[in-house]
């Protein structure tokens, strides 16, 4: 037989990647082999699906089952139950939540209802690693039309009507900067279009997950991009730890090089355009755009003043587009499907979807699309599933280290440029870090900052140094050592710091700490005046204590204590000494009786 | 690549595939039995044979997909069609040949083919 009857599509993403799904691919060929399947079942590798905490996840059409959490051993049953006799599995079914009732189709759960997936479009529906299937679904379309029938200037017109706005952070209006890049004049005609790769925020994924899951439309985009400024040559800088996204992208290039979509004479337009790759080191300052630039010169990845700004003068000190992928991602699909169609989705000033990282204390880990303007309440509790085991949602950080934190009693605040800003959070690049009762709000922003300070470059004063004092002060205070003037300062040192820093790391470096500052001071002054950690994580503020009344002598708390800390008779209360504990917790863990608290 | 043709020859091509990727509510299920009974009964030619004639008619709006025991063994092979909106059609005793003109009156043209009903085996 020469029809494909059944695809059976597995994610090959990084997060399904490292809980094996290359094992359970293997198993499905095997299977398929030994049933003499193989010429009517295609296995497809796709991208990331978006629901990473269920993973592996497998899809089997036509009957569109999802299913989660497979392990290899599942294979045999899939293929001789599913593939063979047509009865769906349905112990590996999706469950969703409390839903007693299994989703059998993925476009029927919560996680996906609410999503309109734009960047995310192929990403587990497609092979990203067949440009057929790219082209398949429309792709170079766009470029094929761009290039044989449209000039730069209407293809920049249509960005800018779109009012699609940067992905990576700032927002500043993508095709304000074509526009500048397109105007730029360069001594000897040469410019660049670059794509950032660089996704350095902890807790962002959605740049890998493009990469990996529809590399060739970053590709399209970048090749678009440089007919529309005049540019031959594109760079994509990504960082070396993502190695699927890397391969899955020099795929990409070759194949579009095979086709002559990448080269000389595109579409026998009379256009050129090459794209290479450059691998960054991990640092995380190589995000920022002057830095990436100097890096991808083979110079140390440090940044400098602006301006010029890189669409004057930027890579070789030539004008330089550069976007971040997510952005790029947008782009065909506003060419092919219209600007004033995008321009609907979201709010007037932030217009499209946006992608979360969706992290933390949440059920549903994984990737997100939802137009702009959604608000956050949304994404926490009806894609995201709420916070486990019945905690209470705190705050979320969205923008990383760079962004600030969006308190429980702001949950209904819309996720756009604007309204974000006017809390003193952002977008950022998508991070979505979910905190619940059980979070300390200084402890988090101790946290970026330490994160900080081992990524700050230490070209300028500001931020090498005036790093290091924040965090000297906040680790004071998590320590019981604060006073309010310590508070102040630390108000001071955030101005200046935001002000003198030279690049966007250091400028934005006390975004978590202001906003934590804002939100909770509350919980400042509890860790200054009453020495208390009310979350219960700073471990000099929390004592452990055993309650006599409870306590039966069963010695067991005293026998797990690793510092011998614990004293007592057998059959009578035990006591704790302070001076010996070190707040590991492990007597209350054990405690069948539960006589220990910790305050 | 040298022309927009030479990339859509390529996006048609691929179109198929990609298509049964897609849950079409609307779209008429053929679900064929294949449980032992059914396989032994000859079933998957018949399989085969729906795939071959929805191909051949480019029918878009058409999923061919397998199932298990329908229940009537003594009918197998059995395959049944699903019009949305429809009560069910079950179609027994089935061979390779008897399938172009299920494809051709029934998911076409809307006729359903009497003769080879569960109604008309008794």
């Amino acid at each position: 037989m020469n029809h494909i009857r059944s695809q059976i599509l597995v994610c090959a993403g990084t997060g399904c990647t490292s809980s094996s799904s290359p094992a359970i691919i293997a198993a499905f060929q095997k299977e398929l082999e030994a049933q003499k399947l193989t010429e009517e079942v295609k296995i497809v590798q796709t991208g990331c699906f978006g629901l990473c905490a269920m993973g592996p996840v497998v899809l089997v059409y036509p009957e569109g089952a999802f299913y989660t959490h497979v392990k290899a051993d599942d294979v045999k049953e899939i293929v001789s139950e599913h593939i063979v006799k047509g009865r769906i599995v349905r112990r590996l079914l999706h469950k969703e939540g409390q839903d007693a009732g299994q989703t059998t189709s993925l476009s029927d759960t919560q996680f996906y209802k609410r999503q309109t997936r734009i960047a995310l479009r192929n990403c587990g529906v497609i092979n990203p690693e067949s440009i057929d299937e790219y082209i398949g679904t429309g792709g170079y379309e766009a470029l094929g039309r761009a290039l044989t029938q449209q000039t730069p200037q209407e293809i920049i017109d249509k960005v800018l009507a779109s009012g699609l706005r940067g992905r990576g952070g700032a927002g500043f209006p993508t095709g304000r900067k074509w526009q500048m890049t397109h105007d730029a004049v360069s001594p000897d005609g040469v410019k660049f279009v670059c794509c950032n790769a660089d996704e350095g925020d902890p807790g962002a994924f959605m740049d890998r997950s493009v990469l990996e899951g529809d590399p060739h439309a970053v590709v399209e985009a970048m090749t678009i991009a440089g007919y529309a400024i005049g540019a031959h040559q594109g760079y994509i800088y990504v960082r070396a730890e993502y190695p699927i996204a890397i391969k899955r992208l020099q795929i990409a290039i070759d194949q579009a090089r095979e086709y002559g979509i990448l080269g000389e004479n595109i579409f026998n337009s009379g256009f050129n355009f090459n794209l290479e790759l450059r691998l960054g080191a991990g640092a995380f300052v190589c995000g920022e755009e002057t830095a990436l630039m100097t890096s991808i010169e083979g110079k140390r990845g440090e940044p400098h003043p602006r301006p010029p700004f890189p669409a004057n003068k930027g890579l070789f000190q030539r004008p330089t587009l550069l976007n971040n992928v997510e952005t790029y991602a947008n782009i065909t699909w506003i060419l092919n499907e219209g600007p004033e169609k995008y321009a609907a989705i979201g709010t007037p000033k932030s217009a499209g979807t946006k992608v979360f990282a969706l992290g933390g204390k949440i059920t549903n880990t994984g990737l997100v699309e939802i137009p702009m303007g959604t608000p956050l309440r949304t994404i926490i509790e009806d894609i995201g599933g709420g916070c486990p085991n019945g905690k209470k949602f705190k705050a979320a950080q969205t923008g990383g280290p760079s962004g600030g934190c969006i308190p429980a009693s702001l949950i209904d605040t819309p996720m756009d440029f604007d309204s974000l800003g006017s809390i003193g959070s952002m977008i950022g690049s998508g991070g979505l870090i979910v905190m619940d009762e059980d979070n300390c709000m200084v402890d988090i922003a101790k946290f970026f900052l330490e994160f900080i300070i081992d990524e700050s470059c230490g070209k300028c004063s500001p931020c090498r140094i005036g790093t290091k004092r924040l965090y000297e002060l906040l680790t004071k205070i998590t320590e019981g050592e604060g006073t309010m003037e310590d508070l102040d300062t630390i108000e001071e040192l955030c101005l200046h710091l935001k002000s003198s820093a030279l690049c966007g790391l250091g400028q934005t470096a006390p975004n978590p700490v202001l906003s934590t500052l804002r939100y909770f001071r509350d919980e400042y002054i509890a860790h200054v005046v009453d020495k208390r950690c009310p979350a219960g994580v700073c471990k000099k503020l929390i004592h452990y204590t055993i309650d006599p009344a409870k306590c039966k002598g069963c010695t067991l708390c005293a026998r797990n204590c690793p510092t011998k800390a614990i004293t007592g008779a057998v059959k009578a209360p035990h006591t704790i000494e302070q001076e010996k504990c070190i707040k590991c917790g492990a007597c209350m863990a054990s405690c069948r009786f539960d006589a220990i608290s910790k305050h | 690549m040298k022309s927009l043709e030479e990339l859509r020859a390529i996006r048609e091509k691929m179109q198929k595939q990609l298509n049964l990727r897609e849950k079409n509510e609307d779209s008429i299920r053929v679900v064929v039995g294949m449980a032992t009974c059914g396989i032994a009964a000859g079933a998957k030619p018949v399989l085969e044979a729906f795939l071959d004639e929805v191909e051949k008619r480019n029918l878009s709006n058409v999923v061919v997909s397998q199932t298990g025991c329908i229940g009537v063994c003594q009918l197998e092979p059995i395959a049944e069609v699903y019009v949305p909106g429809e009560e069910k059609t079950t179609y027994v005793r089935l061979t390779a040949d008897k399938v172009p003109r299920i494809v051709t009156e029934h998911l076409v043209n809307h006729r359903i083919v009497t003769e080879f009903t569960i109604g008309a085996a008794k």
